[in-house]
């Protein structure tokens, strides 16, 4: 398969390449696919604070997500602190993710025309989320009528 | 295979790779050649399979989150529907897929950031797993604890 990235899956080697252990694993050589590389190690490692963070904090204290309801969100995002938190980790887990997908769909889907289809599933689909995410947390004001439930 | 090496071994091995590409995608068991026989292959597919998991939760999340905008009654609604022990047990298994990707992903950068580590891949494997095993455990005590309390 004739791709732009170097890596072992893309090459078509009839056997696995030896990998040279003096030197560690392969990388894209550079472009886009370099810039990418860097970029899933990096939100990777924010998102070890933010994702895996939101993780214990919502689901290892006592009743865990039975907390949550409305009021919850409403005190929780009363704070900007919890606003800016989960617009990062909105933002770097969907493009970390998308891109996950998009690696994934490289490795496992030949055909071109499918392969450009499942990609723009993921991409369409994701920026739409991003969108939507985005103007909830940024315009999210609590419904103080409703408040008391 | 063939191990003789003749004078067009360029064009032979050329062809060798296009019939080998074509016979592995008919196969409905081919995880990618990455890591076929080496360190760290099951890792590999576990980061696979659990990221995926991940990235498909995290769709349906946004959406049910956005539901605040709506007001209580529609978020409150949505929010319910993971208070039962069924969905808890599903949870678990989320939070689960979480740490596995990210201990993991911990490995992976590191290796890729300090190259002499993979020369010590089998320690550095073995160590990745132990993380993730203890955290593992003491995370199934401490929710599997809700569960049972809940039912």
């Amino acid at each position: 398969m004739a791709t732009t990235i170097d890596r072992p899956s893309a090459s078509g080697g009839a056997t696995p390449p030896q990998r040279d252990l003096r030197t560690g694993r392969e990388r894209p050589v550079g472009g886009f696919e370099l810039w990418m590389w860097l970029f899933m190690r990096i939100s990777g490692i924010v998102l070890l604070v933010l994702a895996v963070g939101h993780t214990l904090i919502m689901h290892l204290p006592a009743d865990g997500v039975e907390r949550v309801d409305y009021n919850f969100v409403a005190d929780r995002w009363a704070s900007p602190l919890w606003r800016t938190w989960d617009w990062m980790m909105l933002t770097l887990a969907l493009v970390h993710g998308v891109n996950g997908l998009r690696n994934v769909t490289l490795d496992y889907v030949r055909r071109p025309g499918v392969r450009f289809a499942m990609n723009m599933l993921c991409y369409v689909l994701g920026f739409t989320l991003f969108v939507l995410g985005t103007i909830i947390v940024v315009t999210f004001q609590p419904d103080v009528a409703g408040s008391g439930t | 295979m063939d191990a003789s090496a003749g004078s067009y071994a360029g064009v032979r091995d050329s062809l060798r790779v296009i019939v080998a590409t074509r016979l592995r995608s008919k196969q409905k068991d081919d995880f990618g050649t990455v890591y076929k026989g080496h360190e760290g292959q099951w890792s590999w597919m576990f980061h696979r399979i659990t990221g995926v998991a991940v990235i498909l939760y995290l769709f349906a999340h946004i959406v049910d989150t956005a539901l605040v905008g709506w007001g209580p009654e529609a978020y409150n609604r949505v929010t319910d529907a993971y208070k039962n022990p069924a969905v808890h047990v599903l949870e678990l298994g989320l939070v689960l897929a979480v740490l596995f990707h990210s201990i993991n992903g911990i490995k992976i950068t590191l290796i890729d950031f300090v190259p002499s580590l993979a020369g010590h891949i089998k320690a550095v494997g073995r160590t990745t797993m132990l993380v993730f095993t203890v955290s593992a455990l003491v995370v199934t005590a401490i929710m599997g604890r809700q569960i049972i309390d809940l039912l």
